[in-house]
């Protein structure tokens, strides 16, 4: 008998080279493609790389960007601090710090599975009021800043975050509405949803920055942060609704017939039974809802807040900045894309988990 | 619990059930209340509205559609000079954002289609660059990468005068994307007329085989035959007029260049920024449906002797398209609202008009419905016909 080692398949099925042969050049038309990106990937990465790395300049000022051929990264470092924070006093910027530390902790906290309970919602309550205390001061000594002057950064996650969980308990409403067997109610909350999903989120922008002031009685106003802010709410909820009815419907009709059986009223039975089940089956969903939010917040821009784009924006108009936007548009890009790359990842991980 | 009740309820009790506790009393009351509350804050903010135009002394209504604009538009379909009525400054608005949709729409699904198709490839190569181009374009907000673009062009393209010239007759500069465009000749319309015809040709041609598959069971090589149809009759139109190819190229002329065919800078960052960022979500959703068709799906097809190209179109896309087609309307749709960003960069589409009118009539109320209208009628229309897919190519259950 001849030993296993004679049966070795051969060095270019394997290893290395086999998986060569097997993920490139597979058959003709892979090899012919393989290759065609090889050469494309050689033509622009080297200068691509050039321009990035090895042309560029990291700490300079603006006139001697213009003499080098690199990126000028400079336009970044040289203005960080404006980038992220903005308006806010400059002494002060870490307390957007310390919020956005603390926002990172909750998330990391509420990815666990274990803490998925009904104390969850409660700890964000009193986190977002805290995270708003740090931020607005007033209190613990900490010397008050306007909500006008809130920007970069710090007022991207706070129309986001705040505004998704301010929109998330009126779009549960919506959504048991838009189920709901009380005729007038259904009407309303289908033309709701189906009128604010129907329209772009610059219109319910317009609205807030042009509209709602006209809406208010003479004497009283609120700021144009809040209104935008109003204005997503109003956006978002709808979403949530349509993700929340998705959850809903998943819900046996047995959970319904059960609960009814046990005697619980409409209410009861909706807080002990039935949402619970829905609201963690759409869990995977409403995190997408919080990236689009995210990004979306850039939107701001067109009726003039100084979110972390327009920050980028008021850099380049700068003189001596202006011409370095590819390097600016780029950086921003960079942090909204971790931003979302992590959530998203964080959602997919779920979706892929068993859980009820 | 507070509100335990009888098990036993008899025919007497029922009689004197209270009135809060009627479930159908209650209803009527709880939905008059709810109408009620609602009606009171219309109430309550067309008042505060009324009398707040009062005092600003602005004017409501439509009345001013057809007073002077007074504006220029940078682009328009339409012949239109600031002289003309804000109607017809709404319509060309309108019209560029239909412009823009349009051609959107065609390039996301054909850019969307090829990511989806690659991220699938069993070339590990193009699988990841495919990979990291949907990863980094989804995750990227759709307005900065039109700043992007925008600024992109704004910095590494000059004036007209020191055009990026990279094919003879194409001019890329600051003011525009200039292309040679075949001049005006009798044989286009002749041309566009032939199309046309093999179209419908070729329709025909799929029914009648479609008809004779279901009788005979002989196939009839469609797809070709149409190809070579739509290919072929304007190729013999143009062949009998004389072969007409004078090209109207660009030129100089002053400070810009003239003739040919242009699209703005504005346009052209509105348009990658937007079929960039959704053929990102496009190719996602392809993939997804795509990898929906179980692989016995194909294995059966193979087995019944299929050709691999038969396997994709005649079992799986078919299967795939009813996973594809609901996701990539809304995507459609989305890609037709984002549209509006081009407020943001310069582009006179629909909501940027309606922003300069707004600032100059202070009627907001009125343009801000009026881009409520519009985005709606566009949804509405658009689900509604795929709606009307939908249905027609849902699996027919016994």
């Amino acid at each position: 008998m001849r030993s296993t080692e004679e049966f070795r398949p051969p060095v270019t099925s394997i290893g290395a080279i086999g998986w060569i042969r097997q993920n490139l050049f597979s058959n003709f038309f892979n090899s012919l493609l393989t290759l065609l990106i090889l050469y494309f990937l050689c033509r622009t990465l080297p200068s691509f790389i050039n321009w990035a790395v090895i042309d560029a300049v990291w700490w300079s000022d603006g006139r001697t960007c213009n003499q080098i051929n690199g990126a000028c990264w400079s336009v970044i470092t040289k203005n960080l601090r404006f980038i992220l924070f903005g308006f806010y006093p400059y002494e002060q910027q870490w307390r957007p710090v310390l919020s956005i530390c603390l926002l990172a902790a909750f998330i990391v906290y509420s990815s666990f599975r274990r803490a998925w309970n009904k104390h969850l919602p409660i700890a964000w309550l009193v986190g977002l009021v805290l995270i708003g205390l740090i931020m607005r001061g007033g209190v613990f000594g900490l010397p008050s800043v306007e909500t006008e002057k809130w920007s970069g950064i710090s007022l991207t996650l706070l129309l986001s975050i705040f505004g998704l969980s301010a929109a998330y308990p009126f779009g549960v409403i919506l959504a048991l509405g838009r189920r709901s067997r009380l005729p007038a109610i259904k009407t309303l909350c289908v033309l709701y949803i189906e009128l604010i999903r129907g329209v772009p989120l610059i219109s319910m922008l317009f609205m807030a920055s042009v509209m709602f002031p006209l809406f208010l009685p003479e004497g009283i106003t609120i700021n144009k942060i809040l209104r935008a802010q109003a204005a997503i709410v109003m956006f978002t909820a709808a979403y949530i609704a349509e993700v929340v009815r998705g959850g809903l419907q998943a819900i046996p009709r047995g959970q319904y017939e059960a609960a009814e059986s046990l005697g619980l009223n409409y209410y009861q039975k909706m807080r002990l039974i039935i949402l619970p089940q829905a609201l963690r089956t759409v869990i995977p969903p409403t995190v997408s809802i919080l990236i689009s939010a995210f990004k979306d917040t850039s939107l701001v821009v067109i009726i003039g807040l100084f979110d972390l784009l327009r920050t980028t924006q008021v850099t380049l108009s700068n003189p001596e900045w202006t011409g370095f936007s590819t390097e600016a548009y780029l950086f921003a890009a960079f942090i909204y894309f971790m931003g979302c790359f992590v959530m998203s990842n964080f959602s997919r991980r779920l979706a892929t988990k068993q859980y009820t | 619990m507070s509100l335990t009740r009888t098990a036993t309820v008899d025919a007497s009790d029922h009689e004197r059930v209270p009135l809060w506790r009627d479930p159908a009393k209650r209803a009527i009351a709880f939905q008059a209340v709810t109408l009620g509350l609602v009606f009171m804050l219309s109430y309550w903010i067309f008042s505060n509205a009324q009398s707040n135009l009062r005092k600003q002394s602005i004017a409501t209504g439509f009345g001013f559609l057809s007073k002077e604009a007074g504006f220029e538009i940078g682009e328009s379909l339409i012949p239109y000079s600031a002289a003309e009525t804000y109607f017809r400054a709404l319509s060309a608005g309108f019209l560029n954002t239909l412009k823009v949709s349009i051609a959107g729409v065609i390039l996301t699904i054909i850019l969307g289609v090829f990511v989806g198709i690659s991220r699938l490839s069993k070339n590990w190569l193009l699988a990841r660059i495919a990979a990291g181009y949907i990863e980094v374009l989804q995750n990227i907000p759709v307005l900065l990468q039109l700043f992007f673009w925008y600024g992109l062009f704004y910095t590494s393209l000059h004036g007209p005068r020191k055009s990026f010239n990279p094919v003879p007759g194409v001019f890329f500069n600051n003011r525009g994307f200039y292309f040679p465009f075949p001049e005006y000749h009798s044989a286009y319309p002749a041309m566009a007329v032939a199309l046309f015809a093999a179209c419908f040709a070729g329709c025909l041609l799929h029914k009648w085989s479609r008809t004779r598959q279901d009788k005979t069971g002989q196939s009839f090589p469609v797809m070709p035959v149409a190809l070579g149809g739509v290919v072929g009759l304007p190729l013999i139109v143009w062949l009998a007029y004389g072969m007409p190819i004078r090209l109207d190229t660009p030129h100089l002329a002053g400070f810009n260049y003239e003739g040919g065919f242009s699209f703005s800078p504005e346009f052209v960052a509105l348009l990658l920024g937007l079929v960039l960022y959704t053929s990102a979500f496009v190719a996602e959703i392809v993939r997804a449906g795509i990898q929906s068709v179980s692989r016995g799906q194909t294995e059966a097809a193979m087995s019944i002797g299929l050709k691999p190209g038969e396997v994709l179109s005649l079992v799986i896309l078919p299967q795939a398209m009813r996973l594809i087609i609901p996701p990539m309307t809304n995507q459609m749709l989305n890609l037709t609202k984002n549209s509006s960003l081009a407020v943001a960069i310069g582009f006179p589409d629909f909501v940027a008009v309606v922003n300069t009118s707004i600032n100059q009539t202070g009627q907001a109320i009125e343009g801000v419905s009026l881009i409520m209208i519009v985005y709606l009628t566009i949804s509405l229309v658009t689900s509604s016909l795929m709606n009307r897919y939908n249905k027609r190519t849902a699996i027919i259950e016994r």
